[in-house]
């Protein structure tokens, strides 16, 4: 260890101030703080002494999404091999095909090994290409307008794929995350000045400019060319064209989809790991656990609302419970609401900013036809609502004061 | 009852002003720095929308649709071409209306206001509104809904364009971004937001 240090204090020397690599400094300064505590603090007068700072609470929320990372490479195998046993076909298509025949695994899809191997296979491209290209436009903004590279793009960054079919096709990945990064958050200054997801806001622009490649029924599942007439609609897909007696008829069961080996995005589907990942957040106090709670009353609150009311759409169907278990619901509620710089800042801000979110949530899932899913919309009209919450928070509590101590 | 409802939900939000249809944008993107003053032009053009809709909603079914001065003896007349002229000056006539007032009762956000205030009276939002009513051929009732609720729409639209342009004044905009650019972002993506209730059929 201590060489590294030596090795890093060493190479710092060429990038310090004055100095050719001047301009690079921020690149030194990420990779040298991502391995240590930085020992510089905070200068103004006002600050909070802990022992986290803004890097360590980003590296958590990392470690948080471990269990869906491991879901999303499990269960993205497990779709594909299911469907290759079920129609008979005998190879992926193209380079993974060649690696999976190469390594001797094969497309068992009760082996564990096999599937986790195959959905790395899909997993891992899209993650490389959002890492490589966000983080160009990171260094890049970083450099030239002489900021810290921070690790908030560690979690966009791994958020983002998480949020994807599969299949989708890897420019689209690179245009996605250019977007993003650069108007989604550089424009306003880089990490904790932006008012929406980056990660959201990326898979926004890839929902609307490329519909066919982030919806419809095929694309949930990376099945091979030669698997015709395959349909991998999720939960929500079925449910909207079929109603719940589709959803029951395909198979689908509540224990799968808590458990996630269903078709869906690649990280959202397991509740089970997002709920893991939620208890750590909370433990650590890095999530908010009134935003988490928010969505989800208000989600549940709103489904039932909707399954007593009935209606003529076959969404109105479909129970809260269900309606917790599929889609990104519970993926939304803990990792993308809960970013704490998009979302609001005040404790009752908290609770109404995750009602809203889960409130919309259903209601683009059931009464709006054009989407089948709607917690990445709503969370983003949550952002757009969330500062205008916190000043009606503040100005409420403002004037309870004022009546208080006039008294 | 349910179908004014409806009609009052799609003006909101479906059909927001502001960001579905992105009319009224130089009030919008000028005057929505801080929440209070937004909020109070807001309060204005729900009021103005909804004097003026159904003014004109009166004018155009009573005397500019083909055929509305049969009672007159003129069955046969048809004066839609003096649409906009009539509805333009309806709009003028309430704006001055509501600058006195303004004046009067609340001269500090009359002062806030400033030059915008007239200038509603060449909002493209307030003539949309108008335009919209003929095109869509409500009647009374509903210009009167959907008047108040297009309204509505376009001061949530900014109440909120303000909350974040609050929030934003501790960014760091690149310098050839500052001020007018960086809102126009902003707006986009809002209405990439917006976009949830884009399909919705009431």
């Amino acid at each position: 260890m201590q060489f590294l240090r030596r090795l890093l204090d060493q190479a710092g020397k060429k990038f310090e101030k004055g100095t050719k690599l001047e301009k690079m400094f921020p690149l030194y300064e990420a990779a040298d703080t991502f391995l240590y505590t930085p020992d510089t603090v905070t200068k103004g007068p006002s600050h909070i002494r802990d022992a986290i700072d803004l890097k360590r609470m980003m590296m958590i929320v990392v470690w948080a999404l471990v269990p869906c990372i491991f879901m999303a490479f499990y269960n993205t195998g497990l779709q594909a091999n299911r469907a290759m046993a079920a129609f008979g076909a005998i190879s992926q298509d193209g380079w993974r095909g060649a690696v999976i025949d190469a390594l001797g695994i094969g497309y068992d899809p009760g082996n564990l090994f096999a599937c986790l191997i195959h959905g790395a296979l899909f997993f891992l491209p899209v993650y490389a290409v959002t890492i490589v290209v966000g983080g160009l436009w990171e260094a890049l903004f970083a450099s030239v307008r002489g900021h810290e590279i921070n690790e908030g793009f560690l979690v966009t960054s791994m958020l983002f794929p998480l949020t994807l079919p599969p299949t989708i096709p890897l420019w689209q990945v690179a245009v996605g995350i250019s977007f993003g990064v650069v108007i989604g958050k550089e424009v306003f200054g880089g990490t904790g000045k932006n008012f929406l997801n980056p990660a959201l806001t990326a898979r926004a622009l890839l929902y609307f400019a490329y519909p066919a490649q982030i919806t419809g029924d095929r694309i949930w599942t990376a099945v091979p060319e030669v698997v015709d007439g395959f349909s991998g609609a999720t939960i929500l897909g079925r449910c909207a064209s079929e109603g719940m007696e589709g959803v029951t008829g395909a198979g689908f069961t509540l224990s799968d989809a808590f458990l996630g080996t269903i078709p869906g995005s690649m990280g959202e589907t397991s509740v089970l790991a997002c709920l893991i990942g939620a208890v750590f957040l909370i433990l650590t106090g890095i999530g908010s656990w009134r935003i988490m709670v928010g969505v989800l009353v208000g989600a549940l609150g709103f489904s039932g609302f909707l399954s007593a009311l009935g209606g003529d759409n076959p969404m109105f169907e479909m129970s809260p419970i269900w309606h917790l278990v599929s889609g990104g619901l519970v993926f939304g509620a803990v990792f993308m609401a809960t970013d704490p710089v998009s979302a609001a800042m005040s404790n009752t801000g908290r609770w109404l900013y995750g009602l809203l979110i889960g409130f919309m949530t259903i209601l683009i899932r059931v009464i709006n036809p054009a989407f089948p899913e709607g917690i990445m919309l709503a969370i983003l009209f949550g952002n757009v609502f969330a500062p205008l919450i916190d000043y009606f928070v503040v100005k409420a509590n403002i004037k309870r004061r004022m009546v208080r101590s006039v008294q | 009852m349910e179908h004014y409802v409806s009609l009052f939900i799609k003006s909101v939000f479906i059909e927001n002003l502001a960001l579905a249809f992105f009319l009224g944008m130089c009030t919008f993107l000028a005057v929505s720095k801080k929440v209070e003053t937004a909020f109070g032009l807001g309060v204005a053009v729900v009021v103005i929308q909804a004097i003026t809709i159904p003014a004109n909603n009166l004018i155009y079914q009573f005397v500019l649709k083909p055929g509305a001065l049969a009672w007159a003896g003129q069955p046969d007349l048809d004066l839609t071409f003096l649409g906009l002229i009539s509805y333009i000056g309806v709009i003028a006539a309430m704006v001055q209306i509501l600058e006195m007032t303004l004046d009067r009762f609340f001269p500090a956000l009359y002062n806030a206001l400033g030059i915008f205030l007239p200038l509603i009276t060449v909002n493209c939002a307030i003539l949309g509104g108008s335009l919209f009513m003929v095109e869509r051929d409500y009647n009374f009732a509903e210009s009167v809904v959907f008047g108040v609720g297009s309204g509505v729409g376009w001061a949530l639209a900014i109440v909120a364009l303000a909350g974040i342009r609050e929030k934003l004044k501790y960014s760091d905009v690149p310098p050839g971004l500052r001020g007018l650019g960086i809102t126009f972002i902003t707006v986009g993506l809002m209405a990439l937001a917006f976009m949830a209730f884009g399909g919705i059929s009431l």
